[in-house]
């Protein structure tokens, strides 16, 4: 039984990632199980120096999912290789960082360094709803956005580049073109969605950056659809997320046309959901008897020849 | 899941272990206590210390709700919740024999008072769930100043009669002791730099409560509450504000130094 994908250069032993932002550096979670279970760790997002982040309350649940607010906080790009980047190289599991610049400078820049230091993958985010510059504006134009990743590409060797969309772009399958175009090697999606939250009571905005991020099943339907729309526009690997809580829903993404998935807001749910997905997509290969999981991949049946 | 001897569980690991509930009954209008006992070994939890307990079994509420140790007693853990919204609205309906997810214990505890100093807590409604197993531990040592808005949001007066050095009650409507709060009672009593202070309460107390500690040089720690995702530091959801950046209440917390804040 093969369950082993490529992403690009990268060979994952499984298609279970972790999504970014939602899994730490892989620390907190590697109390609970081997990370060597997993495909691949994909990092909290860094950025050149460490973000403070957005003011608290910076989490709201919402029915079937929550809204984050976190505005990336993170420890920056010198510490996260000095301190957090060995820690992940102990597992046999690859490494992917993921990115936030607020210029194609820093994002250049952010790549060399992570390239030079062996990273396997490199995503870049430009789909962040929760900072005020950079992210998510490199979404909303085709043109800017290809520039952006045409510039990251003549910086990174090794590592393999996936850039992660945002659900907000305006076209995803236009989105997704232009960063194949200019040498992403896999695209990602979806990020959260912009949402918010109000206290009636009080008449006031329940989280300190009044705006935050939706995640969580609740977005599971969306994030399906535009799956498969990018699937559908690009030859490169699609990365699917967005409400995977179990393998069940994992194997849906890879029907819609993802080859790999990530595991996010579950991760909070239970602390093994990644490594659970990993074991019920192998037990679903097995009871059904599918000899290598890319069989699986885009293999939804559908009637209407226009979709 | 289950490790085989206590020996296995690394330090300050947390365990994701299934519970047997044993008993879930309202001690006061709204406010219940739930004992129950891991299916899995954990490590025993320290006064102070919390857990995320899962609140149903489907998608919606999705995330655990923590709530701190309020006791322990061979292997079994229990913790005192009031009734606020939908996740604790359906613990409230949670059943003896069923079977809750819950991760655990979760981080740091309270210090013990330096020595030659007096431990003096100060406790705000529900919060005094977190500082009950102190006052227990520090067996008739620690003067406990309580209080709540009402009487009906007073609960274990009997018990801290028996545990506390010395106990003072206030609310706000004065249902039950002074009609005063806690920062005001606590001015009264004389807090000094002889003091060691633990606060527990809400933002609003523990923000006055603190500015007096300052005034009067009294060391102490506070311990905090924040919206949590993870319980474990992974999400950054659950961050404070501190003198050097912000903190995961769940992860360096939830107790702080009473310098080590800024609320
Ligand atoms: C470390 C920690 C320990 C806690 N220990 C206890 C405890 O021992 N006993 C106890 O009764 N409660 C405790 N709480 C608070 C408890 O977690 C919340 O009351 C509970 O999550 C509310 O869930 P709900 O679904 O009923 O409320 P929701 O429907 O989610 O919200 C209802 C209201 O509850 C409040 N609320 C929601 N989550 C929190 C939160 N995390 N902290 C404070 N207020 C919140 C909000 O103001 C909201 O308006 C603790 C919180 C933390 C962070
Ligand atoms: C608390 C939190 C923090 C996140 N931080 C990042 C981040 O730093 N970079 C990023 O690209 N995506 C970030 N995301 C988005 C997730 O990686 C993922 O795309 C999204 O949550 C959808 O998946 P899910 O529904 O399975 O969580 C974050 C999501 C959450 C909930
Ligand atoms: S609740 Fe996730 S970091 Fe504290």
């Amino acid at each position: 039984m093969n369950t082993a994908v490529s992403i690009g250069k990268l060979r994952l032993k499984n298609p279970v990632m972790t999504a970014s932002g939602t899994f730490g550096y892989g620390e907190e979670y590697a109390e609970f199980y081997d990370l060597g279970r997993l495909g691949a760790v994909v990092m909290k997002g860094i950025s050149l120096r460490p973000m403070q982040g957005n003011p608290a309350p910076r989490i709201w649940e919402t029915p079937c999912g929550m809204l984050n607010a976190i505005g990336l906080q993170n420890v920056g790009l010198k510490s996260f290789l000095k301190e957090k980047l060995p820690f992940i190289r102990q597992f046999d599991t690859a490494a992917v960082a993921n990115v936030l610049g607020s210029t194609p400078a820093e994002y250049v820049k952010l790549a060399r360094a992570l390239d030079e230091a062996g990273l396997d993958g490199i995503e870049l985010n430009v789909s962040c709803p929760n900072v005020s510059r950079g992210g998510m504006a490199f979404c909303a134009n085709t043109r800017m956005l290809g520039s952006l990743v045409g510039k990251v590409r003549a910086a990174v060797k090794g590592a393999t580049l996936i850039v992660k969309l945002s659900p907000s772009a305006p076209d995803i399958k236009a989105a997704a073109r232009a960063a194949e175009d200019a040498g992403a090697e896999a695209v990602s999606l979806i990020n959260t969605l912009p949402g918010m939250a109000m206290d009636l009571e009080k008449r006031r905005p329940v989280l300190g950056n009044v705006v935050g991020g939706l995640s969580g099943p609740a977005i599971k339907p969306v994030a399906l659809r535009m799956v498969w729309e990018a699937a559908g526009a690009v030859s490169v690997p699609v990365i699917g997320m967005g409400g995977i809580m179990n393998a069940r829903d994992a194997l849906e993404f890879i029907l819609a046309g993802a080859r790999a998935v990530a595991v996010g807001t579950a991760n909070f749910v239970t602390p093994t959901a990644a490594v659970d997905v990993v074991e019920g997509i192998e037990s679903y290969m097995r009871d059904k008897g599918i000899e290598d999981i890319n069989d699986l991949v885009g293999g939804l049946l559908v009637d209407n020849p226009d979709h | 899941m289950s490790p085989s001897s206590r020996a296995s569980i690394p330090r300050g690991a947390v365990r994701s272990f299934g519970a047997r509930v044993l008993d879930n009954s309202e001690v006061k209008k709204d406010t219940y206590v739930l004992r129950f006992f891991p299916l899995a070994e954990t490590l025993p939890p320290r006064p102070g210390q919390f857990y995320m307990v899962g609140v149903g079994t489907g998608l919606e509420p999705l995330l655990k709700r923590p709530f701190c140790m309020f006791d322990h007693e061979e292997g079994r853990v229990h913790i005192l919740y009031r009734v606020r919204g939908r996740g604790t609205e359906l613990l409230r309906r949670v059943r003896p024999g069923e079977t809750l997810a819950v991760l655990g214990p979760l981080g740091n505890a309270y210090p013990l008072p330096p020595r030659g100093k007096t431990p003096v807590v100060a406790a705000g409604g529900t919060a005094i769930a977190s500082v009950f197993p102190l006052i227990k531990h520090l067996k008739g040592k620690a003067a406990v100043i309580y209080g709540a808005r009402t009487v009906e949001e007073m609960v274990m007066m009997e018990e801290l009669e028996g545990i506390a050095r010395r106990l003072v009650l206030c609310t706000e409507d004065g249902t039950c002791g002074s009609a005063a709060m806690v920062p005001g009672m606590l001015d009264e009593f004389g807090l000094g730099p002889e003091h060691f202070l633990y606060v527990c309460g809400p933002r609003g107390m523990a923000r006055a409560v603190l500015r007096l500690a300052a005034e009067r040089s009294v060391k102490g720690v506070v311990s905090l509450e924040e919206f949590m995702a993870c319980g474990i530091g992974a999400c950054m959801g659950c961050a404070v504000r501190t003198p050097g950046g912000y903190r995961r209440v769940c992860k360096e917390g939830p107790v702080f130094k009473l310098d080590g804040v800024v609320l």
